[in-house]
């Protein structure tokens, strides 16, 4: 049964595409134009700034560009703030440091392929912990997550003959060293997380994705709308911590140790919440953005007052300002004040036409040369 | 023939018995109307009809199957839509994405990975944005819409999917009478089609105008039903529903349009 009447014409794709356009929105090319901007200035960053010092703030902020790219994918889309996902990082570290342990593996490239695994171990413990977490929404879920973090850092302290206990375990460094030492493990990051964020385009624009929108604005109606909600939530939550379980294993081949407090550590989850929250939670750019500037900022702090934790205040603070000042993150909130300066400039437009009439995204076009008929129905 | 069969359905709230063992079916290819005072278990009906509340016993049927305990995702890919008293959209994604959500059910898992807006589901976004009046606000946030607008939305919503009953739970409710009528014209047009409806509402104009046939429902329980001027003339129904009070008021003028 076709919704006859409303269609005597059939529409082409490209006048359906025109009707439906967001005309306050950049366009596709200003988009891909940003990304290979920015992929280009990431890309030349250590061979320009080569002291070892500012490249090895560059690789830990490449690794935590992986994760919060990850996190946001699960998080940031359905909407369920995860205040647990060092419990994949901190498994990505151990499975690393474990293989590379009873493997006996020594050279650094050996070392780094076996990095995909602690992705997929990430994803495989996502299973059963996302099955009992999942079950629960909102505030109960964002304490769960912190819980079942504890409990395997707990695990982790308490099972020695596997983890090494309280004293860690120390990961062969790889064989090439020097002054380029850090170069291999910014660029494979940023390579990851280059593939992260492909990842997270893809979800975007997929029927999962969208019903991970759904879920996020209102999870019953969604399911009412026939949408698989348990399966898209584990999905995405497979995803997200493939790519922190990533950021683990380079972690943990990079610095060479792993310790329960340090792989299974709070401050690490408030990291990736802060970073996509500043920058945009559930946009593709904002998690990018936070992690560039909140960074190499938490580096720099950790540096310079590492000795004692007062620097979080200080991060606490920046935190709140921000937030207050741009409340959705930067993103979103900047995309708006770009939505409203175009629609103000077009009402001017108007104006001098002597058009009047409210604006709406609908009536710009419509009023557009070459305007789709969209003036149909009544409204 | 009845295409939803509703036997002995109850349903209880701690000490409140929303449904009390409630009987009635709803014909195929009609627009069924559903009255009844605040309280007398509409909106629980609609719940356990499409698995958002189970019942305490009875059972639901829909075109011969038991449909009692399915799960309101399973309820949707048998056919059944639904909209709600509160209306429910999502805010956040815009008014094309809201109606995508809900034209993607059944697809199988590889299809989810696909991309949520083909040629061809674009099209049909297109057709239903028209008939429902919305092409304007394509590309607007659906919370940034007007109450009314986020009905015809929600309304939209449920016919991209094809569903072969809707189930309206107040559609009246503040909307003005313009869109009131041009509701009452898309409700008329799409059961023409053959799609069946349940309408919930307290405008009497709006339902006994628009439906083939009334139930009336009370404390629980299916009080009558039949034609809309048959349910009007009852005492049973007055009394129930007004008070006897009112009997000279608004119902005995609500006039057929």
């Amino acid at each position: 049964m076709a919704v006859a009447e409303a269609a005597p014409e059939l529409l082409s794709p490209a006048e359906i595409d025109r009707a439906f356009r967001d005309p306050f929105s950049p366009s596709k090319r200003t988009r891909a134009t940003s990304w290979i901007l920015l992929l280009a200035a990431l890309t030349a960053f250590p061979l320009v700034f080569t002291n070892p010092a500012v490249t090895s703030i560059g690789v830990f902020t490449m690794f935590f560009l992986v994760a919060v790219v990850g996190w946001n994918i699960f998080s940031g889309y359905s909407g369920y703030i995860s205040i647990g996902h060092a419990v994949y990082y901190g498994f990505g570290q151990y499975t690393v440091a474990l293989l590379i342990l009873h493997l006996g593996i020594t050279s650094g490239v050996s070392e780094l392929a076996i990095v995909p695994l602690a992705g997929l171990a990430g994803a495989a413990v996502a299973v059963p912990v996302g099955l009992l977490v999942l079950r629960v929404r909102r505030h109960t879920f964002i304490v769960l997550t912190i819980a079942v973090m504890f409990i395997f850092q707990l695990l982790a302290f308490n099972f020695p003959s596997i983890t090494g206990g309280s004293s860690g375990m120390n990961v062969t460094p790889p064989s090439w060293s020097g002054n380029n030492f850090n170069l291999p493990f910014y660029y494979i990051a940023l390579g990851t997380a280059a593939v992260g964020l492909l990842t997270s385009w893809a979800v975007r624009r997929s029927k999962f994705g969208l019903g991970l929108l759904a879920i996020r604005d209102d999870e019953d109606r969604a399911k009412g709308l026939g949408i698989k909600v348990t399966r898209a939530k584990l999905l995405a939550l497979m995803l997200s911590a493939f790519f922190v379980g990533i950021a683990g294993g380079l972690y943990a081949i990079f610095v060479g140790q792993v310790f329960p407090q340090f792989a299974f550590t709070p401050f690490y989850d408030l990291y990736l919440a802060v970073f996509a929250f500043v920058g945009g939670l559930g946009t593709l750019s904002g998690p990018v953005f936070g992690a560039l500037l909140l960074g190499p900022l938490q580096q720099y702090f950790e540096i310079q007052f590492g000795a004692t934790t007062l620097y979080l205040i200080i991060y606490g603070v920046l935190f709140v300002v921000i937030l207050l000042a741009l409340p959705r993150g930067i993103v979103p909130s900047l995309a708006d004040r770009y939505r409203s300066f175009l629609a103000s400039r077009w009402r001017r437009a108007e104006e001098r036409r002597g058009v009047g009439g409210s604006v709406t995204a609908g009536s710009m076009i419509a009023s557009a040369p070459g305007a789709a008929p969209s003036e149909r129905g009544g409204s | 023939m009845s295409l939803i069969e509703i036997q002995e359905v109850a349903k209880t709230y701690g000490g409140i018995h929303a449904l009390d063992g409630c009987t009635l079916s709803f014909e195929d290819g009609q627009i069924s109307g559903l009255i009844g005072p605040n309280g007398s278990g509409k909106t629980t009906l609609f719940n356990v009809v499409t698995g958002y509340e189970q019942p305490d016993s009875g059972s639901v049927r829909f075109d011969g199957d038991e449909i009692t305990k399915l799960s309101p995702d399973k309820v949707f890919d048998r056919g059944i839509g639904r909209t709600f008293q509160l209306t429910r959209i999502f805010p956040r994604m815009n008014v094309v994405e809201n109606l995508h959500v809900a034209a993607q059910r059944s697809g199988g898992f590889r299809s989810e990975l696909s991309r949520w807006s083909s040629a061809s589901e674009r099209a049909r976004a297109k057709e239903v944005l028209d008939f429902v009046g919305l092409t304007r606000l394509a590309s607007e946030m659906a919370g940034n819409l007007s109450y009314g607008q986020q009905k015809l939305l929600e309304f939209g919503c449920i016919i991209i999917a094809r569903p072969r009953v809707i189930l309206l739970d107040e559609p009246a409710g503040g909307i003005n009478p313009t869109l009131l009528r041009h509701l009452a014209s898309r409700i008329r047009a799409l059961n023409d089609e053959g799609i069946t409806f349940v309408v919930v509402e307290h405008d009497m104009e709006f339902v006994m105008g628009l439906c083939h046939k009334v139930c009336v429902m009370h404390q629980g329980r299916t009080l009558c039903s039949g034609r809309p001027d048959e349910v009007r003339q009852d005492p049973l129904v007055l009394e129930a529903y007004l008070g006897t009070d009112m009997r000279e008021t608004d119902l005995s003028r609500a006039g057929v349009h």
